[in-house]
């Protein structure tokens, strides 16, 4: 994918060549090295016995539940979560459980609506990686995760809430 | 009262600078209007009819006379000299500048203060009752948990962009007087036998085009749970809420659609994953925080005082305000003080002049503790002042029209902005508020009529609370005329209840009369000392809406 921002090492870096691609559910998968698809389409791959041969990255939408995923996120190089419009917040919560629920270790990817002043809050909540919206300049928007990211509550970068923190430093 | 500690001064400047530089960003184009809009909600701008405004948020209701001041500066120095404090103990600023916005979010953090998350669909200020910690019919006080779940909530990052707005009220006395049953989430605190600190915890409630009461999830919640709990409904909620119908959107529509006890479970099964952790709260932390709203140093005065009583027997008119604007203080020789920002035709239902601001900042000092709250009513309050020391207080607010002796009256109106400022409003609330104001204005009549609440919103959007005023007034658009509903038997408290509509609606300007006659009713029929709304509810709308509606009916005969 283009414009897009990962983390090297914890720091937010533009990467330079993203292997990964969006591919609808109608589009052939042979000639994709690295695809993204819905997880409907891997539900199906998968029953058939199919999933496991590729290496693919799967798309969960607002409605699906990450739970249902769960049993298969160690064999997930790459999950990509969407924002329809960077005001539907429930990619947050989505993130947020694949991460500290279900454990999930690889790449999670924001795709959609994907804007600058909400890096920082999808980063917060397990995001690791950071399609940004294609009309917007991906090295304005890698500034997003630079600025302002303090919290009081837990969240996936800071699992302990500041009350605790605060009491240690004390 | 809470002084920050340097972690929530570093994050109100850090916050100040990011948004300084997303209005630099929206005012060169960079950033659409679409998209700069929920960050500008966000940190309390909402763009008016004639202007910007900036809603501040007074976490709890409670300011320091320094930060009362700071609010006359920018009444004085940014908008027209006024402030107007609201429903939910905030205040807002009409007539803002974009541009300025940056350097009044800079003066505000420099006091303790931010405007973050007083708009927007996000987790609002946590409000809770004017008389926390001096009330005399206190349980415990809610401020300590007040201010740990504004720290929890504050750019929380999961649950900045939920389906709709989400507010939540806490209370622990015996009259609810922050109509918590009219939140998202209300959380009634109290104590069990052994001393332990329990949380009812009710969900669903709000005004607005569906005015529901919320209801019972959990009873006998131990408030070190508190964090979680209010996270496990959150996420369900963010989850699972509407988004597809900005009307169906609050969390009430989803704990309907599920059904109360559906979503109980529901919330009960995410919680049972994340209590126990580290998100539990402490002890330590309850302490650290609780230590901020200690009791000041109270003096030891006896409750009688032969002064106090001489002036009451002597000045009438301080009688009367001393018996309308005063409340029991649980510290003897001590009243908690109401001044009405309702004083009648002169200025609108909560607004302060910067004057009034400064007045009240030095009066709080000079008698009580250099502390004021904001009661829901949209009144001030200082909450400690000497019995001793009431005679010359009042006479001081006489003279800044601060001293009405009407609050719980007729006149007290709560009231939105309406038309005049909001531009979701279809009706102008305030000229309605003015001439019910002018139309009952004598003292003695009010007094006779006693306790009665009247609350308009100029619009369904129901920010003047008038389905919960004994007689609520909702403006209603009509082909481009203005009319007015009028529901009566609407209360907050203990016993909350929705109120209902008399029939059909009223022009501006016979809204006065048709009040007049609904009083006329409550007079004819009340027993001794029984309040309008026990009217309402022992003898029901109808003889009210046969006293309103049939008397109309004689005059358009009558003039045929």
């Amino acid at each position: 994918m283009n414009n897009t921002i990962g983390l090297v090492n914890g720091v937010a870096v533009v990467l330079q060549e993203d292997p990964w691609c969006l591919v609808d559910d109608d589009q052939p998968l042979d000639s994709i090295s690295s695809p993204i698809i819905s997880f409907a389409r891997w539900q199906t791959l998968r029953e058939a016995g199919g999933a496991g041969q590729i290496s693919c990255g799967v798309l969960l939408g607002p409605d699906d539940d990450p739970e249902a995923i769960a049993p298969w996120l160690d064999t997930l190089p790459l999950i990509a979560l969407e924002f329809p419009s960077f005001r539907d917040g429930r990619a947050y919560t989505q993130a947020n459980l694949l991460r500290t629920r279900y454990g999930y270790k690889g790449d999670l990817r924001a795709i959609g609506d994907v804007l600058r002043d909400q890096l920082v809050l999808m980063r917060h909540c397990g995001f690791s990686s950071f399609a940004v919206r294609e009309d917007r300049s991906v090295s304005e928007a890698l500034k997003g995760l630079f600025g302002f990211d303090m919290i009081y509550a837990r969240s996936v970068t800071n699992p302990e809430p500041l009350f605790r923190r605060r009491s240690a430093k004390s | 009262m809470y002084r920050y500690d340097q972690y929530d001064h570093a994050l109100v400047q850090a916050r100040v600078a990011q948004f300084r530089d997303q209005v630099a960003r929206r005012l060169s184009g960079e950033l659409s209007e679409e998209e700069f809009l929920p960050l500008r909600l966000q940190n309390g701008v909402y763009l008016q009819r004639h202007a910007y405004m900036l809603r501040v948020a007074i976490p709890y209701g409670t300011l320091s006379s320094n930060q009362l001041r700071a609010l006359a500066q920018i009444a004085e120095g940014y908008d027209r000299g006024y402030g107007h404090f609201t429903t939910r103990q905030n205040i807002q600023f009409n007539w803002i500048e974009l541009e300025q916005v940056p350097d009044i979010l800079q003066l505000l953090a420099d006091h303790e203060m931010h405007a973050i998350q007083t708009s927007g669909n996000c987790v609002r200020n946590i409000t809770t009752e004017a008389f926390a910690g001096v009330a005399g019919d206190e349980l415990i006080d809610p401020r300590p948990l007040a201010e740990i779940l504004r720290q929890w909530s504050t750019v929380n990052p999961e649950f900045l962009f939920l389906p709709r707005k989400f507010k939540i009220a806490i209370s622990s006395s015996e009259m609810d007087r922050a109509a918590i049953r009219a939140h998202d989430i209300g959380l009634y605190l109290y104590k069990d036998e052994q001393g332990e600190m329990l949380l009812r915890v009710m969900v669903g409630g709000g005004l607005g085009r569906t005015p529901i009461l919320n209801e019972m999830i959990r009873e006998a919640l131990p408030w070190q749970h508190l964090l979680t709990y209010v996270e496990a409904v959150l996420r369900v909620y963010n989850r699972y809420g509407r988004r597809d119908n900005k009307y169906k959107a609050r969390i009430k529509i989803l704990v309907k659609a599920l059904g109360v006890e559906a979503f109980a479970q529901e919330v009960e099964r995410e919680w049972e994953q994340i209590r126990d952790g580290v998100a539990e709260l402490t002890s330590e932390e309850y302490t650290r925080v609780a230590h901020n709203f200690q009791a000041p140093d109270y003096e030891r005065i006896d409750a009688i005082d032969p002064d106090f009583g001489a002036w009451l027997a002597r000045d009438p008119a301080f009688s009367v305000w001393v018996q309308n604007n005063t409340r029991p203080h649980k510290v003897s020789g001590y009243s908690s003080v109401i001044l009405s920002t309702k004083p009648g035709e002169s200025a609108p239902p909560g607004d302060v002049t910067a004057e009034q601001m400064r007045v009240v900042a030095d009066l709080a000092q000079k008698y009580g503790f250099g502390e004021i709250r904001v009661a829901h009513e949209q009144n001030l309050v200082l909450p400690d002042i000497r019995k001793r020391d009431l005679y010359a207080l009042w006479k001081t607010l006489r003279t800044h029209n601060l001293a009405t002796p009407n609050i719980g009256l007729l006149t007290d109106v709560i009231s939105c902005p309406g038309g005049d400022y909001c531009s979701l409003a279809s009706t102008r609330s305030l000229p309605v508020a003015k001439a019910i104001q002018a139309r009952f204005d004598n003292l003695d009549f009010l007094h006779d009529l006693g306790e009665l609440s009247l609350n308009i919103s100029g619009c369904v959007n129901a920010c003047g609370h008038h389905h919960i005023g004994n007689i609520g007034i909702l403006g209603v658009d009509k082909n481009g005329e203005e009319f007015f509903q009028i529901t009566i038997g609407g209360a907050q408290g203990k016993d909350s209840s929705i109120g209902k509509v008399i029939g059909p609606a009223f022009r501006a300007e016979e809204v006065p009369e048709a009040i007049n006659r609904l009083l006329s009713v409550y007079l004819r029929y009340r027993e001794v000392e029984e309040r309008f709304v026990d009217t309402v509810r022992r003898i029901g709308i109808a003889p009210f809406k046969e006293g309103v509606y049939q008397r109309e009916t004689a005059r358009v005969e009558a003039s045929a």
